[in-house]
């Protein structure tokens, strides 16, 4: 057994997370997910396998959804980092929070931090998404509750609701 | 029943509506918190060693190399833990944890509690266990043969619930009898019987189990943890350690989602004893592998099932026999037998059966309780069984099930009496939608569509619950129930009840968070049961306010209480003179101040219909003497099967359920569509795979469940609304009657679209094509 002390590897790393800089303890084998839930208390990314497969870790780099356990806390030092207590203010994901409400588009909640910021990721690409582009767009979040049919519903009257009188297609 | 007889909805979110779940706002800004968000002053953070091993005998620990780490906190052991305390639901087999023996790889040997989650898992690498390596039984058959290496040396001597027939490996037996099938094959024109394997199915919710418990000064416990059931938990954990259940408190954070892997113990029991030993806060979260590794799962089953028709495709008799993998410890296997079995006709009328099955303990992780609770596996036989039936006897599937299905008074196999039943009604609805009995389109070349069908039922009602319904100084309303809302939302439908009940917006009932300390005692959530079971105690203890609301009322506007109704918006009025009332304010200050006290209505109850008649059944080793009032269901799916690759695409999907009333449309129809996706997995691609004693597959990338890609084209659900007389509203359950048939619909459809017959789960490509492979061997040898 060689593993190493989890102690002697820290060092701090700056961070820009929710439009503030953030300096704080990471150990090098630090996810951001690590950091960003254990040392800045913003759970609303969840860890759910880990292993970069469930989504439900989910946040906004630069714009783009990324999981966060894949990356390390270390390598995120030039990244805009948002997490979804850090886009509240976004009318993109606030028409997806009055969408995914009144379709029923969430049950246990667990993976719609993650599942909101895929989605308010793609809507952001592409105002007005056709059925095969969100299934697509959010292929790599995994909902165990819903069965996904009233998520995609809900996306497409979010996008609706976004777009200009008369201009849905 | 009282109460249930409320005018059209005249409250603002009441019953029959299908507002947004009440936890909507916190849960779609990231703020809900579950077990793994959670922090308390000074709390510590713990890990678990799992056993390597599958059987051995523990001979010591080693434990200062991990003591002196730095950080470390406390560390528990099978030392640790008091002599002869055992827990289970049914049969009281299982410590706390690994305790003189371990039964399986990736069982809780030992926790340690230390200052971060890293130190608490290297220490875990630095305890050394002595093991004296024993025999693993791994397969169920094996394990029941004669010669078998014994896993529970003392089970004989275990507390059981039930006449479970434990013996050796058996950990349970069951059997009903009703009619005499042994006479009837001879009645029969045709008679079809075959074997069926069922595999391992992870629940999978996305949030991994955990706990967190707390001591105070008085050596009170509180205990968080991701759970069904804080009563569930208490009892478990107070079994287990031998502790009074007054020295534990339980409540409950949110859920990130329950199938049955959350109802009974997972790590709770250690961690309890962690925070005891170090004395400071503690929590433990698990790891998706040793979530996937240590907590439980859908039993694989081998189901021999025999049925006899006559020649119009009348059903006579049926024999089935089930033998269920249970794993190390009894946990909800004996359960989930009964049940498979007491469901094993499906919604049919079938006079002679012969219905019996055995659990064998194996050195495998714990089978337990998973939506479907054993009827997917035992429907997977039927539903499949029925159409090589109709197939003989050229008949049309939907018609041999008409022909036998359960209508008018029919009773329950077994005989319990069935009060409410729409099942013709939801056949109707699949059968048109789905353009029975030809798919619309057909695919691409070399892809074949079939469509398949499956009737199922699953009951709404079993064990006991409570509901406490408070007026407030302020004539608002606080509901306390019990029941943990999973994620399903039963928050949300028990506060749609009550504000119905009492004619008040939902807004203006608040549920409590469910605490054992002040919540009335609810089983569980599992067992479909919340909606039907809770539901009633809420609509009891609403009908007490009310009662309540009016004597006081009656004083106060000086009249008699049977010339009182109440108004929507709290308040009570003389009946027809709606400016002669007064608020539930005004009346309810007169209660805290005045007269008579708060105003507190209560119910609580028992499900106690029996469920079996002994004048129309025999039953040996029933585990649930008392459990009913059914939900049914009517699917057909459009299948596509790729003749080159043997990969299934389900391409629709129409499910219609009697649910009795849909107390919250939206939720109820939100349960059939992903009740029908994780059945997708269950029936496609799910299937814990093992390598020898160890699990190969305990991670998403090598256990494959359905994304957006694999969800079909549409999936159309249908709520039937047949009024249960007894239920809440009228209502019955919707949780987990959506699984039930899945599989075997799918495996129909398969049939239909390519001639293969499958009958071992799951229906993956590899299977598809060796039928497909074997049939045009078949036809080249004719």
């Amino acid at each position: 057994m060689s593993h190493p002390s989890p102690v002697s590897l820290q060092g701090v790393v700056t961070l820009h997370v929710n439009g503030e800089g953030a300096q704080v303890g990471a150990a090098l084998h630090d996810t951001l997910l690590t950091v960003l839930r254990d040392r800045l208390q913003l759970t609303a990314a969840k860890r759910g396998c880990n292993q970069g497969v469930c989504g439900a870790c989910t946040v906004s780099v630069d714009g783009m959804p990324m999981r966060a356990c894949l990356s390390l806390a270390h390598n995120c030092e030039s990244v805009e980092v948002r997490t979804l207590e850090g886009l509240l203010d976004c009318p993109h994901l606030q028409a997806l929070q009055a969408a995914f409400a009144s379709s029923g588009a969430f049950q246990c909640g667990f993976c719609t931090p993650g599942m909101l910021v895929s989605a308010r990721s793609l809507l952001q690409r592409d105002p007005d998404p056709d059925e095969r582009a969100i299934r697509s767009a959010l292929s790599g979040n995994l909902c165990r509750c819903t069965g996904y049919v009233k998520i995609v519903q809900a996306v497409q009257a979010a996008a609706r609701s976004l777009l200009p009188e008369g201009a849905a297609s | 029943m009282s109460g249930a007889v409320i005018e059209a909805a005249a409250c603002a979110g009441g019953v029959g509506q299908g507002i947004p779940q009440l936890e909507a706002n916190e849960k779609l800004t990231g703020s809900a918190q579950y077990i793994a968000d959670m922090a308390r002053p000074g709390m510590l953070h713990g890990a678990i060693l799992q056993s390597h091993l599958p059987h051995a005998r523990i001979r010591g620990y080693e434990l200062s190399q991990a003591l002196a780490l730095p950080g470390v906190r406390a560390i528990v052991t099978g030392d640790d833990l008091p002599d002869g305390h055992r827990m289970g639901a049914f049969i009281k087999d299982e410590p706390a944890f690994a305790k003189g023996k371990v039964r399986y790889v990736g069982e809780i040997v030992a926790a340690v509690a230390a200052d971060t989650e890293a130190i608490a898992r290297q220490a875990t690498r630095l305890i050394r266990v002595d093991y004296e390596e024993l025999p693993a039984v791994l397969d169920p058959a094996e394990s029941l043969a004669p010669g078998a290496a014994v896993i529970h040396e003392e089970a004989s001597s275990y507390v059981k619930v039930f006449d479970a027939g434990t013996e050796g490996n058996l950990c349970s037996r069951t059997s009903f009898r009703a009619g005499d099938a042994d006479k009837a094959w001879a009645e029969c024109d045709l008679v079809v019987e075959g074997s069926y394997q069922t595999q391992a199915q992870a629940h999978l919710s996305l949030e991994p189990c955990g706990a967190l418990a707390e001591i105070d000064a008085t050596g009170r416990v509180t205990l968080w943890s991701a759970n069904q059931s804080v009563f569930r938990v208490q009892a478990s954990v107070c079994e287990s350690l031998g502790l009074p259940m007054t020295r534990l408190r339980c409540l409950t954070p949110r859920i990130g989602a329950g199938f049955g892997n959350k109802m009974e113990a997972h790590v709770q029991p250690a961690v309890v004893l962690l925070a005891m030993k170090a004395r400071k806060p503690v929590k433990l979260i698990l790891s998706r592998e040793e979530d996937f590794e240590s907590v439980r799962a859908r039993h694989p089953a081998t189901i021999r099932m025999k049925t006899g028709v006559k020649r119009d495709g009348t059903i006579v008799a049926r024999e089935t026999e089930l033998l269920l993998d249970g794993g190390a410890y009894g946990d909800d296997s004996p359960g989930v037998l009964g049940y498979a079995l007491l469901m094993n006709c499906g919604p049919y009328r079938i006079p002679n059966v012969h219905a019996h099955g055995r659990v064998a303990y194996t050195n495998k992780l714990r089978f337990g309780a998973f939506r479907g609770f054993g009827v997917p596996q035992v429907t997977f036989a039927s539903e499949t069984q029925l159409d090589e039936i109709a197939h003989q006897l050229g008949m049309d599937p939907i018609a041999l099930r008409r022909r036998n299905m359960l209508a008018g008074s029919d009773p329950w196999f077994g005989g319990q009496p069935i009060l409410s039943n729409g099942l013709a009604q939801c056949v109707d609805i699949v059968e048109k939608a789905s353009g029975w009995p030809q798919p619309s389109a057909q695919g691409a070349s070399d892809r074949q569509r079939g469509l398949g069908v499956a009737l199922t039922a699953h009951i709404s009602g079993l064990l006991a619950s409570g509901a406490i319904v408070r007026v407030l100084e302020d004539g608002t309303v606080l509901l306390n129930t019990g029941a943990v809302d999973i994620g399903q939302g039963s928050n949300t439908v028990l506060t749609q009840m009550c504000a119905e009940a009492l004619k008040l917006p939902v807004d203006r009932v608040a549920i409590a968070s469910p605490d054992t300390d002040g919540s009335p005692y609810n089983w569980g959530t599992t067992a479909s049961r919340v909606t039907y079971v809770a539901g009633r105690s809420v609509v009891g203890a609403a009908a007490e306010v009310e009662g309540k609301l009016k004597q006081h009322a009656s004083e106060m506007l000086e009249c008699s209480v049977e010339d009182l109704e109440l108004l929507a918006g709290g308040r009570v009025a003389i009946k027809g003179v709606a400016q002669r009332s007064v608020s539930f304010a005004e009346i309810s200050g007169r209660a805290h101040w005045a007269a008579g006290g708060p105003i507190i209505g209560t119910h609580s109850w028992v499900f106690d219909q029996k469920t079996v008649d002994p004048k129309r059944a025999v039953v040996e080793g029933l585990p649930f003497p008392q459990i009913g009032i059914y939900s049914f269901n009517a699917l057909v799916v459009e299948v596509e099967v790729d003749e080159l690759t043997g990969k299934v695409r389900i391409v629709n999907a129409w499910s219609a359920c009697d649910i009795g009333r849909a107390i919250n449309p939206t939720m109820a129809t939100g349960q059939i569509e992903g009740a029908f996706v994780q059945g997708m997995g269950y029936a496609l691609t799910e299937e814990m795979v093992w390598d020898g004693a160890r699990l190969a597959n305990p991670s998403l990338m090598d256990y494959k469940i359905p994304t957006f890609a694999e969800l079909p084209d549409s999936i159309h659900a249908y709520l039937v609304e047949s009024n249960e007389p007894s239920g809440p509203f009228g209502a019955k359950s919707v949780g987990e009657i959506g699984i039930n048939g899945v599989a075997a619909a799918i495996a129909n459809g398969i049939a239909q679209a390519t001639g293969v017959r499958l009958h071992q789960l799951p229906l993956s490509a590899e299977r598809v094509l060796n039928g497909l492979l074997a049939k045009d061997d078949g036809e080249g040898a004719a």
